[in-house]
């Protein structure tokens, strides 16, 4: 009875997090979309300042990462194609895996790592420091004015980051093409850019712009809920590194199988 | 509205809060008159805290109601409280200086969002803020290279920028030497003599408590004990107000050293 009681409870909570997640995340759009019409301007330079984190220091690690990814690729794959002599077929197999899938998951993973902690990191100590409760106080939106230029800097930076960790990808393919399989640069690059369909460029910028919603709504919920002290911080922002990674591979999945059964893969 | 005082800036009645299942205010009721400075005073975990937090809209009320300016503030919506957040500021026991801003855009914030004003009259206005609590010439500061007093005296600014008419203070002195917390004391009167306005101040400090105040209130485990002038206070009979006011330690506690005491004694020599 104990065992089914605390299912019941855990599964409860687990509702209400999604539920709080989703609050905080219309309340952002909200705020994005309809404010600007209402007389609440967005903050346009609070948004770019959080775009350049966000996005522009984010490029030289996630190269690097994607570049190996690319290559990790490519000799996994050339281990199986090779048996069949099929070797030429790595630039398909490296440039749809990382476009339709790892370039969009790699990329949030370092986004989070980089950006999600960081947000539970910087309100949680805000709120801390009781700098949440004075901007209630002065009647300003503590979601309008810190949630939602890290809102709009994610869903614009994350797609972006997205299309240049594929490029990175391929050419950490290429990288093996030229050296193993008798490619050049150029006929490795057409070869990738012959297998891709404008779809599976699209599935994987969808997901990231939902990964973008999904990290900031899960690293600010978890800045917004912390208690008092400065081990709270801590406690905030490890949440919302494993809770932001956990939901991401969910949307990942719930994305792919709508992509898989609604576009015909 | 009935049984309010039309003279009262702000009235509790039969004030109540709760976190989850625990009480902490048990009926809270005073008023505040125009004008005055009200000093809460009340020892850690009296309820002190928690009732300046309620009253700035922070948490809210299980039961009772608090009259700001002719609205019941635990009834009415967001949008209302925004506007009576407006016309109120509140200094912070840490200042609450956002970190990432210089103090000019710290005291400037709530004009930027809440005021049409030119660029050019902001930075006017925010000058004669920083003037008025002793930090002229420190608008290009990072919060994080003043004092403790400065940072509190910053505060002072941000919560003064939008000419408030009631003004909150949360442990004005805490962790100040006592130079400079004479020196924040100092500023609090120069506010109240210049501009007229209403002051809630929240402290345990009696010095402080007794210059600034024009009446007292004393909050004792959720629970008005006593409320009157200053000179009331100083002459009041009723034993926990002497308690404070003399602070004299807990009973329990004291009868803990007894019983120490006792122990020891016997095994005194003789």
């Amino acid at each position: 009875m104990e065992l089914v009681s605390q299912i019941g409870e855990s599964v409860t909570n687990w509702f209400a997090y999604l539920g709080s997640l989703a609050t905080l995340g219309v309340r952002a759009a909200y705020y994005t979309f309809v404010g600007p019409f209402q007389g609440r301007p967005l903050r346009l330079q609070r948004a770019v300042s959080q775009a350049m984190d966000v996005g522009v220091r984010a490029l030289p690690i996630l190269s690097l990462i994607t570049f190996f990814i690319g290559l990790i690729l490519a000799l996994q794959s050339a281990y199986e194609l090779r048996k069949f002599g099929a070797l030429d077929l790595v630039a398909t197999a490296v440039a749809i895996s990382m476009t339709r899938e790892l370039g969009p998951l790699i990329t949030a993973i370092v986004v989070i790592g980089r950006s999600g902690s960081a947000f539970a990191a910087e309100i949680g100590t805000m709120k801390v420091t009781e700098e949440i409760d004075a901007l209630e106080t002065m009647a300003v939106s503590p979601i309008h004015f810190l949630v939602t230029p890290k809102f709009l800097a994610m869903i614009v930076m994350l797609p972006c980051l997205t299309i240049w960790a594929n490029s990175m990808g391929i050419l950490g393919g290429a990288l093996f093409g030229v050296l193993q399989a008798d490619f050049t640069w150029g006929r490795y690059i057409r070869a990738s850019i012959d297998a891709l369909f404008l779809r599976d460029i699209m599935t994987g910028l969808i997901k990231s712009v939902m990964f973008g919603i999904t990290i900031t709504a899960v690293g600010c919920l978890e800045g917004l809920s912390t208690g008092a002290g400065a081990e709270q911080v801590g406690r905030s922002t490890t949440r919302a590194v494993v809770m932001s990674i956990f939901l991401v591979v969910v949307v990942d999945l719930i994305f792919t199988v709508l992509f898989f059964f609604v576009g015909g893969g | 509205m009935e049984s309010v005082d039309s003279d009262a800036m702000l009235s509790l009645r039969d004030l109540r809060v709760s976190y989850g299942e625990r009480e902490i205010l048990h009926g809270i009721n005073f008023d505040v008159k125009r004008g005055e400075t009200l000093v809460i005073l009340g020892g850690s975990g009296s309820g002190k805290s928690t009732l300046l937090r309620t009253l700035v809209g922070l948490e809210k009320p299980s039961s009772g109601q608090i009259w700001i300016k002719g609205m019941d503030i635990a009834t009415i919506s967001q949008g209302e409280m925004d506007d009576i957040r407006k016309r109120i500021g509140m200094s912070f026991q840490g200042g609450a200086l956002f970190g990432s801003m210089t103090v000019g855009e710290n005291v400037a914030l709530p004009l930027r969002e809440h005021t049409k004003l030119e660029e050019s009259t902001i930075e006017i206005m925010l000058r004669l803020k920083l003037e008025q609590v002793g930090l002229a010439g420190f608008e290009y500061y990072m919060p994080s290279q003043l004092s403790g007093g400065m940072k509190k005296r910053a505060a002072v600014a941000r919560a003064l920028a939008m000419d408030p008419e009631i003004l909150f203070f949360d442990e004005p002195s805490a962790g100040l030497d006592p130079i400079i917390a004479a020196g924040i004391d100092q500023l609090i009167l120069e506010l109240k003599r210049a501009f007229r306005m209403t002051i809630i101040v929240v402290t345990h400090e009696l010095a402080s408590a007794f210059l600034i105040a024009d009446r007292m209130v004393l909050i004792d485990k959720g629970n008005v004990v006593a409320i009157g002038t200053t000179e009331q206070m100083r002459a009041s009979t009723q034993p926990r107000v002497r308690q404070f006011l003399d602070r004299i330690a807990e009973p329990e506690v004291a009868r803990e050293l007894d019983y120490l005491q006792m122990l020891t004694e016997e095994h005194r020599p003789r």
